[in-house]
């Protein structure tokens, strides 16, 4: 039995799929659809889920790989009563996504950056988002919609 | 790659292992046939009929239906606002298919495919400013595919909003006339003392209001106004179009809702990969379908002989599984004897010898010629020759190709990210030889378009692989899959002649442009510069000849198809001659242009000389056009015409001795008319530039014995974050009718980028893309 805690909950697999990519266990095995399907060799950044915290390509780790480990996936990231965090209301806020696709791989990827680094320069914005790809282009957003969130962070803070 | 064949190309002819398959043979229509239907959807959307506007006659259906082949049974503007909605009731107030009132709210639909051009929210801004609906009232909902109701249901040619700009307006201003109608007898007083603004009719006098929903009910009684009764308002008093409005699916986007093709499920539902032949329209010879079977988690394995028809279900082998997982895993290890006598032998580097000899020769034919180029060279001060050529590029959409489908009592069902239904449907009928009133499909939100979803090979070969199968799934490219079997942007080579008088005024210009076709007459998609391509019309004197090469893999439409690469080449080599005038570019490019002008009488969508000059003077000013740059920095210019949409951009860009190069800023000025949803209109903007910028920085398709070179995005590099230069935009908000932003913001991209570095360097660039000549970022 594999036993994966994705968002908070304890979910149980058949070890069939311990070599199935965490991507397509997520998605077909327990439906969470969020976390994207884009190149399958860990390049594009549309499969970013958080492992311990840590932002990770689930295209290219192994579902065993997380077992006993705490997954976020971007269903996970709003409170039980759909509160949304700072990341994606700042998203909605500068009407960020074009088609959408990459972004909840992006919104992953920001939330683990302003979690270990809550004010990051342009600069450290740029490098830790340089894995994901958005084939609309909407980066200009993407690094203002941190800056916005990691602001709100603060007040809030 | 997702297979061992395909990372060696065309296998050698070693015996497959396994037990045969017979040898399944491909159908093979007559050449031309195979790319008919392909290529009728692109013309559908690159050259459809003029769109009706201010001043022009109403729009004729039936011309649009002969010129544009699209949409059997879809209906226009009088028609449609005509229609019954599908489930009208009498509680609420349907006046037309694309909004219901009722005492719950007010439910708009949005009639087109949403593939990140901003349509699900600016088609129905465009209803709701005519009805006077407060937005954060408005619920939106995407449209069922029913032309019938909808009128053509396309995302394309950047043609949602000019195409549905007078339909939703009306639409909108139907509902509004009726709930002012409502009003007016509940209130017992006339129409004309009575306002409407944010969901409520108000009687200033009185100071009463009343809520549309309260109101709904007793609007349905009113009788249906004819469209052409309606006053529409006056932009001035425009509330909600031209302000910033976040996209309606943003909150379900941000925690990961199910919106997209590939999020798809329906009960039982199993997943498919499908194998094609590396070289498009390879068939199948033989495979190792018994050691494919007994992988775990497989279902079902067997091959499709196909259609012949290109776009649409070329042959293959098909795997069914238990999870995405268990299919892809069985797929990589599919071994197959392919049979290669209909299979592409493309190669690149063959076109560009073959292109290398007929640059020096006169083209087949002639396709622009106006005044005496000969003479002009003949007469002129200087002349000036350069070769520009550009490499096939791939869409690279970031959702892979995805259709679901459930074939079941002799129907099928699809849940499909494509921007053309309607095509989808006749497609899906054809290869399951069905009657279209047998296929259903339901519109999905679309993890990019680019044009790649204008073809629908993804939708067929999911509804064959149900049926066959006998049961719903999900059907799953990879990336290797999307990147080999893409409808590509064509490459292309340009033999140029330019000439200068006394004055330094360019007096003659030549283009010799080598494309592609099909060998079916006609050059390929984007590949044909007939139709008035800048500077045609435009010069006293100037000649575009015109040879394809015939070229075996499907072509198709690429954002601002044509466009995208002649901006690249007409704009670089304006700047060329300017140069070797010694005149500034912004001067001649304005004398090119000339007095105000529409280059096509009667035609509202046509270039209009005065609104280029207008962005250019701009894009210039906002630029600081003319000012002293730093050593190794440099602005570059360049306009261009495309989709109605008229765009000037100026490129500030650095260079180091390693032909490193930052684009700082772009500046952008615009001319498309009346801004619906300015926060889309900035963003598609902002998209054009860096999907324009990484087009030309580094990427390219190459094909050897019909195989595509390049399998994912280590081959086939995306501009990422730390590259993207800062774009400052400035919209002419003009009175013309407004157009799409999907598309005519890209192709002046590349040659101001090219421009500014040659103003930095003195080097000049004259292919794409850039990192063929040692550039990089």
């Amino acid at each position: 039995m594999l036993r994966l805690n994705v968002n908070g909950k304890v979910r149980e697999l058949s070890d069939d799929e311990a070599s199935t990519p965490l991507l397509w266990v997520l998605r077909d095995a327990l439906g969470l659809t969020g976390t994207k399907f884009g190149c399958g060799v860990s390049i594009c950044g549309a499969c970013t889920v958080l492992l311990d915290g840590e932002p990770i390509r689930s295209c290219s780790m192994p579902a065993s790989a997380a077992s006993g480990r705490d997954v976020t996936t971007i269903e996970g990231l709003a409170s039980e009563d759909g509160e949304l965090t700072p990341v994606q209301q700042a998203w909605i806020d500068l009407d960020v996504a074009q088609c959408g696709y990459c972004q909840t791989g992006q919104i992953m990827g920001a939330t683990a950056l302003l979690q270990s680094n809550p004010k990051p320069s342009d600069d450290e914005i740029d490098a830790a988002m340089a894995g994901n790809i958005c084939r609309c282009g909407t980066y200009l957003r993407i690094r203002k919609a941190i800056k916005q969130a990691a602001g709100n962070m603060g007040e809030s803070a | 790659m997702s297979s061992s064949i395909l990372a060696r190309g065309i296998p050698s002819r070693s015996p497959a292992e396994g037990s045969l398959a017979r040898g399944i043979p491909s159908r093979s229509p007559a050449e031309g046939s195979r790319y008919a239907a392909m290529e009728a959807v692109f013309d559908a959307i690159a050259h459809p009929a003029q769109v009706p506007g201010p001043g022009l006659a109403k729009f004729s259906r039936r011309r649009f239906m002969q010129a544009t082949g699209i949409a059997g049974g879809g209906l226009m503007l009088g028609f449609v606002l005509k229609a019954k909605p599908a489930h009208a009731t009498p509680t609420a107030l349907q006046p037309n298919a694309f909004l219901r009132i009722d005492a719950d709210g007010i439910l708009l639909y949005a009639k087109n495919p949403e593939i990140g051009q901003g349509v699900k929210t600016s088609l129905p801004m465009i209803i709701a400013e005519e009805l006077d609906a407060a937005w954060d009232d408005v619920v939106v909902r995407q449209a069922p595919i029913d032309g019938a109701a909808f009128g053509p249901q396309f995302a394309g040619g950047s043609m949602s909003v000019p195409m549905n700009w007078d339909t939703l307006r009306q639409a909108g201003a139907a509902a509004r006339t009726m709930l002012v109608a409502a009003a007016a007898r509940r209130l017992r007083v006339p129409p004309a003392e009575l306002s409407t603004r944010d969901s409520l009719v108000v009687h200033a006098a009185s100071g009463k209001r009343i809520a549309y929903k309260d109101l709904a009910n007793a609007a349905a009684e009113f009788p249906v106004p004819d469209a052409s009764a309606l006053k529409l308002k006056d932009r001035r008093y425009y509330r909600l179009l031209g302000t910033r409005v976040t996209g309606v699916d943003n909150d379900a986007l941000v925690r990961g809702q199910p919106l997209f093709g590939i999020d798809q499920a329906v009960p039982g539902m199993k997943y498919a990969v499908y194998q094609k032949c590396p070289a498009v329209g390879g068939g199948v010879s033989s495979f190792n379908r018994d050691a494919i079977a007994k992988m775990p988690g497989v279902r079902d394995v067997f091959a499709l002989e196909g259609n012949g028809k290109f776009a649409e279900l070329l042959p293959g082998i098909a795997i069914v599984a238990g999870s995405t997982w268990a299919a892809i895993r069985a797929k990589r290890e599919l071994k197959v004897e392919w049979s290669l006598d209909q299979a592409a032998k493309d190669s690149w580097s063959d076109s560009a010898r073959k292109a290398e000899t007929l640059r020096h020769v006169p083209g087949e034919k002639r396709v622009a010629d106006d005044g005496d180029v000969d003479a002009a060279f003949a007469d002129a001060d200087t002349t000036l020759d350069a070769y520009y050529a550009y490499r096939f590029v791939s869409h690279a959409q970031l959702e892979p190709q995805n259709c679901t489908a459930w074939w079941r009592d002799g129907a099928v069902e699809l849940w499909a990210p494509t921007q053309t239904p309607d095509s989808g449907i006749k497609a899906v009928a054809g290869v399951l030889g069905i009657d279209p009133s047998k296929v259903t499909v339901h519109q999905t939100r679309i993890g990019g378009g680019f044009g790649r979803r204008l073809y629908n090979d993804f939708m067929t070969e999911a509804a064959a692989i149900s049926k066959r199968y006998g049961g719903p799934i999900k059907l799953q490219w990879t990336r290797e899959d999307d990147m080999s079997h893409d409808l590509f942007r064509a490459g292309g080579f340009h033999q140029l002649r330019g000439s200068l008088d006394a004055e330094g005024r360019v007096s003659g210009w030549r283009d010799r442009f080598i494309t592609f076709t099909h060998g079916n007459g006609r050059p390929v998609s984007g590949g044909d510069m007939s139709r008035g391509v800048f500077p045609a019309g435009l010069l006293p004197n100037c000649r575009i000849e015109q040879t394809a090469l015939e070229w075996k893999t499907p072509c198709g439409a690429w954002r601002a198809p044509g466009s995208n690469v002649f901006g690249f080449v007409v704009q670089g080599f304006l700047h060329e001659l300017a140069v070797a005038a010694g005149r500034d570019h912004l001067e001649v490019l304005l004398e090119v242009l000339g007095g105000p002008r529409w280059m096509e009488e009667g035609n509202i969508r046509a270039l209009h000389t005065g609104r280029a000059a207008d962005v250019v003077k701009l894009a210039a000013k906002k630029a600081g056009w003319g000012r002293k740059m730093p050593e190794g920095r440099g602005l570059g210019l360049a306009f261009y015409f495309s989709h109605a949409g008229h765009f000037a951009e100026v490129a500030d860009v650095s260079v180091d001795a390693n032909r490193k190069i930052t684009v700082h800023n772009v500046t952008v000025a615009a001319d498309v008319g009346p801004i619906i949803n300015l926060s889309g209109a900035e963003n598609q903007v902002e998209g054009s530039v860096v999907d324009g910028l990484s087009a030309m920085l580094g990427q390219s398709v190459t094909f050897e014995e019909g195989v595509v070179q390049q399998s994912n995005f280590e081959s086939y590099p995306m501009l990422r974050m730390p590259h993207t230069p800062n774009v400052d935009i400035h919209f002419i908000d003009s009175d013309y009718p407004p157009t799409g932003l999907g598309e005519p913001a890209l192709p002046p991209l590349a040659p101001a980028v090219c421009n500014a570095i040659y103003a930095a360097t003195g080097e000049r660039i004259r292919t794409l893309p850039i990192s063929l000549e040692g550039y990089s970022v």
